[in-house]
């Protein structure tokens, strides 16, 4: 197995981090409500454009972390996966129950993500099952996967024949700045994978097979235009690579986990939330991706989106496992905001989508 | 308290210029806006000649904000630093370029 280690994951290097709480507590740091000092806080900032709360509006995407294990550790990677991460896998039990709930609320999309999704060991037995219920299925795959070991080398064709839809990071089409975020030699790795994936028609004109890539800043500013980063990544790994892609989603860095680390072992961190808050855009809030989909963890909780859950914030609702889910007591429930849900109203907002508004 | 001509905190406080002038500096920040917006060029490259233009004026506040712009805007470094060479290699050649005034006064003044 190629392991790609930029980092260790906050568990193995005993940070303080580790814990929610401590990530929380990091977050409420210099917010003073009221008094037009410090951080404002972001129900506060709501409540200034006439948003009394945030309230779900249905469920278009059911997104599942199957499992912590990846082969790479990346410098900003909000969930704190890693290759020691093998105990946090979702039970084949928990898969069925997801299947059950998908099946009977008729949930359109089906988002699967980790770690390394593919590391798990129901994920392709997960995947089928999704395909017959008729779901379209995303897998976000960190590329390096496929050609990690011989056993995911056919990857590509599996994905192909089940027509799923590869959201694929990729934060730069420089080797430098991929590498330096995500490890060393990654970036040439990405390269390999993706022209597997053009090679089954992945990205190709008329395939119907869809391969994203997401952009994020590989440090701490701000994305810029979605549109002209999309230009500018095909145009270069077109001529560089002869690679082709379908989408780039642009997402802003969440102030969390890993990232939260850089921020302050770099003294950035009050210097990247006044960013934030000051790109605050109230038109993303209609768009946000809380609205519209359920995260769920590898243990089977239920999160209003992919952040909460990684700060262990359950949805406010009766029945938080996936055991309990009752689609009418999720459909009224506030959804839980913090300070975090800034890096998602910044600018032109950010979602697992990319941009939110131009 | 530091002495020091340049602060970087100063940055965050550029949209202050209105207080003593709020129409000329209202209109200078629209137009500002809308120079750095996409046009027949992109945000992007607009960045990196705000960059190598901060480079030649030697501007410590706009290197930082267009250092910043660039990557935002997906330019690495080695593109940030072609642009800064563009930069020196326009400044450079401006004074070499005088250096045919001095060869011919040269030759003027030399038997």
């Amino acid at each position: 197995m190629g392991v790609k280690q930029r980092t260790k994951s906050l568990r193995a290097k005993n940070s303080q981090l580790s814990d929610t709480f401590y990530q929380l507590k990091v977050l409420k740091k210099g917010v003073e409500p009221g008094n037009g000092k410090g951080f404002a806080p972001f129900d506060q900032k709501l409540a200034g454009h006439n948003i009394q709360s945030l309230r779900p509006d249905g469920i278009e995407i059911f997104q599942l972390n199957i499992g912590k294990l990846c082969n790479q550790t990346c410098s900003h990677c909000h969930v704190d996966a890693g290759p020691d991460k093998r105990d946090e896998m979702m039970t084949r039990e928990d898969l069925e129950t997801c299947l059950e709930i998908i099946e009977k609320h008729k949930i359109p999309t089906v988002d699967i993500t980790g770690g390394a999704p593919e590391m798990h060991s129901e994920f392709r037995w997960f995947v089928r099952e999704c395909y017959k219920l008729g779901a379209e299925v995303m897998a976000r795959c960190n590329l390096t996967i496929i050609v990690a070991n011989k056993k995911y080398h056919d990857i590509p064709e599996f994905y192909r024949d089940h027509k799923v839809k590869v959201v694929s990071s990729l934060p730069h089409f420089s080797d430098k700045r991929t590498d330096s975020q995500r490890g060393d030699g990654v970036f040439g790795d990405s390269i390999k994978a993706l022209k597997m994936l053009n090679e089954v028609g992945y990205g190709k004109e008329d395939s119907g097979l869809t391969l994203d890539l997401v952009y994020n800043p590989t440090g701490a500013y701000l994305p810029g235009s979605q549109a002209t980063l999309e230009r500018e990544f095909k145009r270069k790994l077109k001529r560089k690579f002869d690679v082709d892609f379908n989408n780039l989603y642009a997402i802003t860095n969440q102030p969390i986990s890993r990232f939260l680390e850089y921020l302050i072992h770099t003294d950035q961190y009050e210097s990247y939330m006044e960013k934030l808050i000051n790109a605050f855009n109230p038109s993303t809030v209609e768009g946000l991706m809380c609205k519209y989909t359920l995260s769920v963890s590898w243990d089977g909780y239920i999160y209003d989106c992919d952040f909460n859950q990684m700060l262990d914030l359950k949805v406010d609702a009766p029945g938080q496992h996936i055991s309990e889910f009752d689609p009418e007591t999720l459909a009224g429930r506030k959804i839980i905001t913090g300070q975090h849900c800034y890096a998602c109203t910044a600018g032109a907002g950010s979602s697992c989508g990319g941009e939110i508004s131009e | 308290m530091k002495k020091q001509y340049f602060n970087p905190d100063d940055l965050k406080k550029f949209g202050d210029i209105t207080e003593h002038q709020k129409e000329l500096g209202e209109k200078f920040f629209e137009y500002y806006g809308s120079v750095f917006k996409d046009g027949a060029l992109t945000m992007r490259e607009k960045s990196l000649i705000a960059l190598a233009v901060a480079h030649t004026i030697q501007c410590p506040y706009c290197i930082d904000a267009f250092t910043t712009g660039s990557l935002e805007n997906g330019s690495d470094e080695e593109e940030m630093m072609e642009a800064v060479h563009v930069a020196a290699a326009i400044r450079g050649g401006a004074s070499l370029v005088f250096s045919v005034q001095m060869m011919d006064h040269a030759k003027k003044m030399s038997m």
